[in-house]
């Protein structure tokens, strides 16, 4: 992957290479030169085959992490392209004409992250949650426990045992 | 949250040429709430009739959850349901039984009341796995019900994640007896508390565009 | 000709004799098949409790006068069809109320439950029901007409319109079948057997094996009884004229039940073998196999 990585750092401003396996690499690099970096890959590179595009929520740097992860299927090798957008009002660039199968990972994320992508097909349709009132579930500020307790009937009796409070009172059973 | 433009009222211009108003929810459905439907007159018939229903239980073919898994196996050589006078229906029109297999998100939740209001009296629930009870392995999620009975009224609970097919054939042999007793009364129970179930229903279902009363 | 009052309570003895037989028949069978698949199967009264549980239950919706017709006609078909057609021939007490000529009332009460059917499950207005519809009187249509041309080749060769005639022409020994004497009519006429069955390979209508959906998707408690009742007469009664026209008729209850069941098996074992055809692939079917070999009966007779 290091010499897809040098021949790419000339075209673009890229952050380091995280190289997971010898076939996995993962590179950032900023917003706005993620579509011309996608159709380099698609066009020069081979990566023709979007996997996947996914959000990681980082909730201390206010930013979100978009993931695009690209696979060579001829080469069998995958690269992610990270791209990090700001919290407020995230938005990004759609890549629905490059990929037609990035509209239904578009819409997924603006249901469950809230970021929106202008433009591509059926952003707003619901995806899995219908009439959804509340913020963006998947964002790390939404308490799941607490929204659960409120809005649906519990039945009582209920009791729960953390595993590693219970090996620890078992095979320490002197220590506080 | 707006409902889909097919259910909203609107003129529509017939084949004919004619225009006409129609409001979908109200004209293609009709507005009366389930009413209570009594067992038969003598109890010999009655007892007839549930001995019947016992052994000829048609399950709704809709998996709900990932306990439809469980179901599949039933239908092979090795556990073989036929045997017990158990067929799966394609149609909640033809079906006596629910079977809630695993957890239900509010989604399926609407789809699941709305074939349940179709079948016809009367019907019965199970409650598969552990999700049902208590919401299981989905305790805290934003999206699942953790207790089925206050949105359905449930005969029996087989409890596990998932059971084996071998309790779900002792989960029916249970159902028989209750039927057999004549406490198989699950669609009267509806009926009676119907404003109860809906109050619940409409609760955690934020976008109903659905009859009060599908049937 | 005279009307004899006592024929209706003997035609009403066969009807209830069928009944069971068609009952018990169509479980036995599913019970071979299970048995064959290595499971123990239904039970083999299943048949009738299904019918006392739909029966029974307590509520049931209607779609408008044609949705509740429909199951009468289609059991109307089933009745008229068994009673018009002698059932035991040279018996007295059930040669049911056949006359001269019942053969082409055979032929017209056949076609008619699948009609009132069609009309009924329209009413109900679902869109399975409307597919299944289309599919099942295409195919129908197609697989009638090599049973129509073998009908008329026997009746050409035979010379007369009255089934009783057609069975006392055949009496004497096996090899005055008409299997033997008119085999290209009984071959055109066994190929639209299989098709009318609604087993695989023509079973695209109602998908599985009972009654599911397809037409009835929305029929339900009663209707569904009715429906089921005329599940169990109406492939006995088909199967009986299959057996008087063809195979020499039966003289006897024993002998009846060995024929039925034999012919019924002819269907289920091809059923097993083979795989679903699209409609399109069954109309085909049956226009360039099973048409020609009615013409060339026709035309040797």
């Amino acid at each position: 992957m290091r010499e897809i990585y040098d021949r790419l750092k000339h075209l673009f401003p890229l952050g380091e290479l995280t190289e997971q396996r010898p076939d996995l690499a993962f590179v950032t690099l900023p917003a706005e030169f993620l579509r011309s970096a996608l159709l380099h890959l698609r066009d020069q590179e081979g990566f023709t085959h979007l996997v996947l595009l996914t959000a990681v929520d980082w909730l201390e740097d206010g930013q979100f992490q978009l993931t695009y992860l690209l696979s060579n299927r001829t080469q069998a090798r995958d690269i992610g392209l990270r791209v990090m957008i700001p919290r407020d009002a995230a938005t990004m660039e759609g890549i629905h004409d490059v990929w037609p199968t990035a509209a239904t990972y578009q819409r997924e994320l603006r249901e469950m992250f809230g970021i929106d992508f202008p433009g591509s097909p059926g952003v707003n349709d619901d995806f899995i949650l219908e009439g959804w009132h509340d913020i963006p579930p998947y964002r790390r500020d939404f308490d799941t426990k607490k929204y659960a307790e409120e809005n649906f009937s519990q039945r009582p009796g209920r009791a729960t045992t953390d595993p590693a409070q219970h090996m620890k009172e078992q095979l320490y059973p002197g220590e506080a | 949250m707006s409902m889909k433009p097919e259910l909203l009222k609107r003129m529509v211009k017939g084949p004919d040429g004619v225009e006409f108003e129609v409001e979908p929810l109200r004209d293609y459905y009709c507005e009366a709430p389930p009413t209570v439907m009594p067992a038969a007159y003598s109890k010999i018939v009655e007892g007839l009739f549930n001995w019947a229903r016992s052994e000829s239980i048609w399950i709704l073919g809709f998996g709900t959850g990932c306990g439809a898994i469980e179901m599949r196996p039933l239908m092979t050589p090795r556990f073989d349901a036929y045997r017990y006078g158990v067929q799966w229906r394609p149609t909640p029109r033809q079906a006596n039984l629910f079977i809630i297999s695993g957890y239900l998100s509010t989604k399926t939740l609407k789809r699941a009341i709305r074939s349940y209001e179709q079948m016809q009296n009367p019907k019965y629930v199970i409650g598969l796995g552990s999700c049902t009870v208590n919401g299981g392995m989905y305790w805290d999620s934003y999206n699942t019900i953790k207790r089925l009975d206050d949105y359905l009224p449930v005969d029996l609970y087989i409890t596990g994640c998932m059971p084996r097919p071998e309790a779900l054939l002792a989960g029916f042999e249970d159902l028989k007896k209750i039927i057999r007793a004549g406490k198989g009364e699950g669609a009267n129970q509806y009926a009676e508390r119907f404003d109860w179930y809906k109050a619940n229903q409409k609760q955690v279902i934020h976008d109903w565009d659905m009859p009060d009363y599908n049937w | 000709m005279q009307f004899e009052w006592i024929k209706i309570p003997y035609a009403l003895l066969t009807l209830f004799i069928v009944v069971n037989f068609g009952m018990l028949l169509g479980a036995f069978i599913q019970k071979i098949g299970a048995r064959v698949g290595r499971r123990h199967g239904i039970p083999i009264y299943q048949n009738y409790v299904d019918l006392i549980k739909n029966y029974g239950l307590r509520s049931s919706i209607t779609h408008g006068t044609m949705f509740y017709l429909g199951p009468v006609f289609r059991l109307a078909g089933g009745v008229g069809l068994l009673l018009f057609v002698p059932t035991i021939y040279g018996s007295e007490m059930f040669s049911n109320l056949s006359f001269a000529g019942d053969l082409i009332l055979a032929l017209y009460f056949v076609f008619f439950g699948t009609l009132g059917m069609a009309l009924g499950a329209a009413e109900s207005g679902h869109p399975h029901a409307a597919i299944g519809i289309t599919r099942g009187l295409s195919q129908m249509t197609s697989a009638e007409l090599p049973f129509a041309l073998a009908v008329f080749s026997v009746s050409l060769q035979y010379q007369t319109l009255s089934i009783t005639d057609i069975v006392a022409a055949q009496q004497g020994s096996i090899l005055s079948w008409t299997l033997f004497t008119n085999p290209f009519a009984v071959a055109a006429a066994m190929l639209s057997f299989l098709g009318s069955m609604m087993r695989p390979p023509f079973d695209v209508v109602l998908a599985p094996q009972e009654i599911p959906i397809g037409p009835p998707t929305e029929y339900h408690s009663s209707y569904l009884a009715l429906m089921q009742t005329n599940r169990a007469i109406f492939p006995i009664a088909k199967i009986v004229i299959y057996m008087n026209l063809f195979f020499g008729g039966a003289a006897s209850w024993p002998v009846f039940a060995l024929k039925v069941f034999l012919i019924y098996m002819v269907s289920v074992f091809v059923g097993v073998v083979f795989p679903r055809f699209r409609v399109e692939q069954s109309i085909r079917w049956f226009l360039v196999w099973a048409v020609p070999l009615g013409i060339l009966s026709i035309v040797l007779v």
